[in-house]
């Protein structure tokens, strides 16, 4: 699609959508949010910006492959599991909390953690899906 | 040890798969990795299973939320020797994999996906409330819906199909099923259900939903008349995936109907009736199944859902000896299973073929890997003393003393059939004469060509796996004393309970 419009406006609309997800991991955990969903926002953004250009230049927006976020978001998902067991002999995923509220980001703890680590998995994984798919088409 | 341990064999797998998805495109490296962390999963299993066996019951309350609230994993004697036999068969898939499975699929990730499967085998053994047991039963199918398609082969894709479509339909029944017992007692934790359901007045509703259990379960573990399935699916993967498939998947459902009709829905005289049925239908119907198939790996693949009829029978009989008897039937399986489809693996390796009019001459080639063979194959029938016969005494045992004459007929039946299969395969894969295609060189086996380290890496799990089926009949006394532990266990779950909920809530009435 090669459209003046949507090039303009998705030129805004990436940072936009990119702030709105990190918006909705910070909001997550006691509202609706959270790293799944911030994670889709965030892949809409990418896939928002190739209808507009090409997916060539939003993976080149990306810098590392898509997949490389994967393992990397599911290690820290799981070392946020277990970092309890191994810091405070607590059972495995217990939320450990920062005890103050931290100015903008809110209250900070391994739930937090956990959840940018769904967040990458799911940046990579749905990036990954669609560009196999527009490479093989 | 804290009772945090025991989560373990559940975390590391997932770990290992980690660090395998890091090392995406070093082939070499991950089938390393994976033959480490597989040795590490072996030494936390024997740890978990020593610490059950010394403690009893350990239960960890995950996110330290206390239960019935929060999700809670339970290591009793049968979670932790299931583990543990799973990290063995692990272990042996795994260095098997290393030579069985090619670049390839290594590079399109079967070392993490097998590693996550492994994962979710352990979490639902030793998970304690059921719908954690779902999630868990979605990993592995998950899992094993991306490892029997990998490769892409026309005839892989069309087993993943029938497999897929059945298993997504067990899925959905499953969930129902949960759904269903969680309207009526609102609880998912197993312990808590154990005491709810017994104080639900209408037992009807408490039949429907064990019935639905029932489908669900029967579905993944390939019960008359819901097998048809897996002889269709089984045979066409790589050897050693299908080795962990026929060895382990199987056994998760058969794990699920012990957890589930022991401690949810207990000694119920209908569900028990139509556990025996069935065990007499799937005994029969999968002992004539193998018995009509040419090819190896399908006549292992009947021979799957002959054996669970067997223990489905020690389950549906409800004494604590036919428990005894399907527990440690349960253990020499997981071990054999696995290891009959290594053995095929092997002898593909060798001959080139897995048609019994095709194959032969292996005793004049490998006289030492034929008598290697001989330990799995003959422990499957259960030849005394090999693994198969003790379990099988427990279970005739057990349906003379009930007086359930049918139950017997069917087991000797089954046994006879097995015997007779085997004796079948025996003698076409080691005596015969290789048929006219192998001799003039038309199919070939590639194992006599290969470097002396390739050739140890095919024969070394089926030897591992030989060994521990071999310690399994030899030391029978030590494996019946845990498989009659557990028969106690799940004859009266009270432990299990207490270890759950505390002391004070089990004792409400």
């Amino acid at each position: 699609m090669n459209t003046l419009i949507l090039r303009t406006a998705s030129r805004f609309l990436l940072p936009l959508l990119l702030l709105f997800s990190v918006f909705l991991l910070l909001r997550g955990h006691y509202l609706p949010g959270g790293g799944f969903v911030g994670g889709l926002v965030a892949s809409i953004a990418f896939v928002l910006h190739g209808f507009a250009f090409d997916l060539k230049s939003s993976k080149s927006l990306l810098r590392v492959h898509p997949g490389y976020l994967i393992p990397v978001g599911l290690a820290l998902a799981l070392l946020a599991a277990v970092f309890p067991i191994l810091w405070e002999a607590k059972p495995f995923m217990t939320g450990i909390w920062y005890p103050e509220s931290v100015p903008v980001l809110g209250s900070l703890g391994t739930a937090l953690i956990f959840d940018i680590g769904v967040y990458l998995v799911v940046v990579g994984a749905v990036l990954t899906i669609i560009m196999t798919l527009s490479e093989s088409a | 040890m804290s009772p945090q341990f025991i989560i373990w064999p559940v975390i590391f797998p997932l770990l290992l798969s980690v660090l395998l998805l890091f090392t995406w495109a070093k082939v070499n490296l991950q089938r390393f990795i994976s033959i480490a962390g597989s040795v590490v999963s072996v030494v936390l299993a024997v740890a978990l299973f020593t610490y059950t066996r010394s403690e009893g019951v350990i239960a960890m309350q995950a996110g330290n939320w206390p239960a019935p609230f929060g999700i809670t994993f339970v290591s009793d004697s049968l979670s932790s020797v299931l583990i543990l036999l799973a990290s063995l068969a692990g272990l042996a898939v795994s260095v098997f994999s290393s030579v069985g499975i090619n670049s390839p699929r290594v590079r399109f990730g079967f070392y993490p996906v097998y590693h996550i499967l492994l994962t979710g085998l352990n979490g639902a053994f030793l998970t304690g409330d059921i719908f954690n047991l779902y999630v868990w039963f979605e990993v592995i199918i998950i899992c094993s819906f991306v490892l029997i398609t990998l490769g892409g082969e026309r005839k892989q894709l069309e087993g993943a199909v029938k497999y897929f479509t059945l298993n997504m339909l067990a899925s959905v029944i499953f969930l129902t099923a949960i759904a269903i017992v969680y309207g009526l007692t609102g609880t998912l934790n197993m312990a808590d259900l154990s005491l709810q359901i017994a104080k639900i007045e209408n037992r009807f509703l408490v039949d429907i939903a064990a019935l639905f259990f029932f489908v669900g379960f029967g579905i993944k573990a390939a019960v008359f008349p819901l097998y048809f399935w897996l002889p269709a699916s089984y045979h066409t993967p790589p050897d050693a995936i299908s080795a962990i498939f026929g060895g382990l998947l199987t056994k998760v459902g058969v794990y699920a109907y012990i957890r589930v009709f022991t401690l949810i829905f207990p000694a119920d005289a209908f569900i028990r009736e139509v556990l025996v049925v069935t065990a007499i239908l799937t005994i029969a119907s999968g002992a004539l199944g193998a018995l009509i198939q040419n090819n190896l790996r399908k006549v292992f693949s009947y021979l799957i859902v002959c054996h669970i009829g067997f223990m489905m029978a020690g389950l549906g009989l409800g004494t604590e000896q036919s428990f005894t008897g399907t527990v440690s039937y349960l253990i020499h399986d997981i071990l054999v299973k696995t290891n009959i489809f290594l053995v095929s693996g092997l002898a593909l390796a060798i001959t080139g073929s897995l048609s019994l009019r095709d194959i032969g001459g292996l005793y004049k080639q490998h006289p030492w890997i034929a008598l290697l063979m001989a330990i799995p194959l003959f422990s499957l029938v259960g030849v005394p003393p090999l693994s198969g016969f003790w379990p099988k005494i427990s279970l005739f045992g057990a349906a003379l003393d009930t007086q359930s004459y049918w139950v017997l007929g069917a087991l000797i039946f089954g046994s006879l059939l097995t015997l007779f299969i085997i004796a079948k395969v025996w003698a076409a894969l080691v005596w015969q004469n290789p048929s006219e295609k192998i001799e003039k060189g038309e199919v070939y086996g590639t194992f006599s060509g290969l470097p002396a380290g390739i050739r140890v890496r095919y024969v070394f799990p089926v030897a591992l796996l030989a060994l521990c089926s071999l310690y399994v009949g030899l030391g029978a006394e030590f494996i019946m004393d845990i498989s009659t532990d557990v028969a106690l266990l799940l004859k009266d779950p009270k432990p299990y309970i207490e270890a759950v909920l505390g002391p004070e809530q089990s004792l409400i009435p």
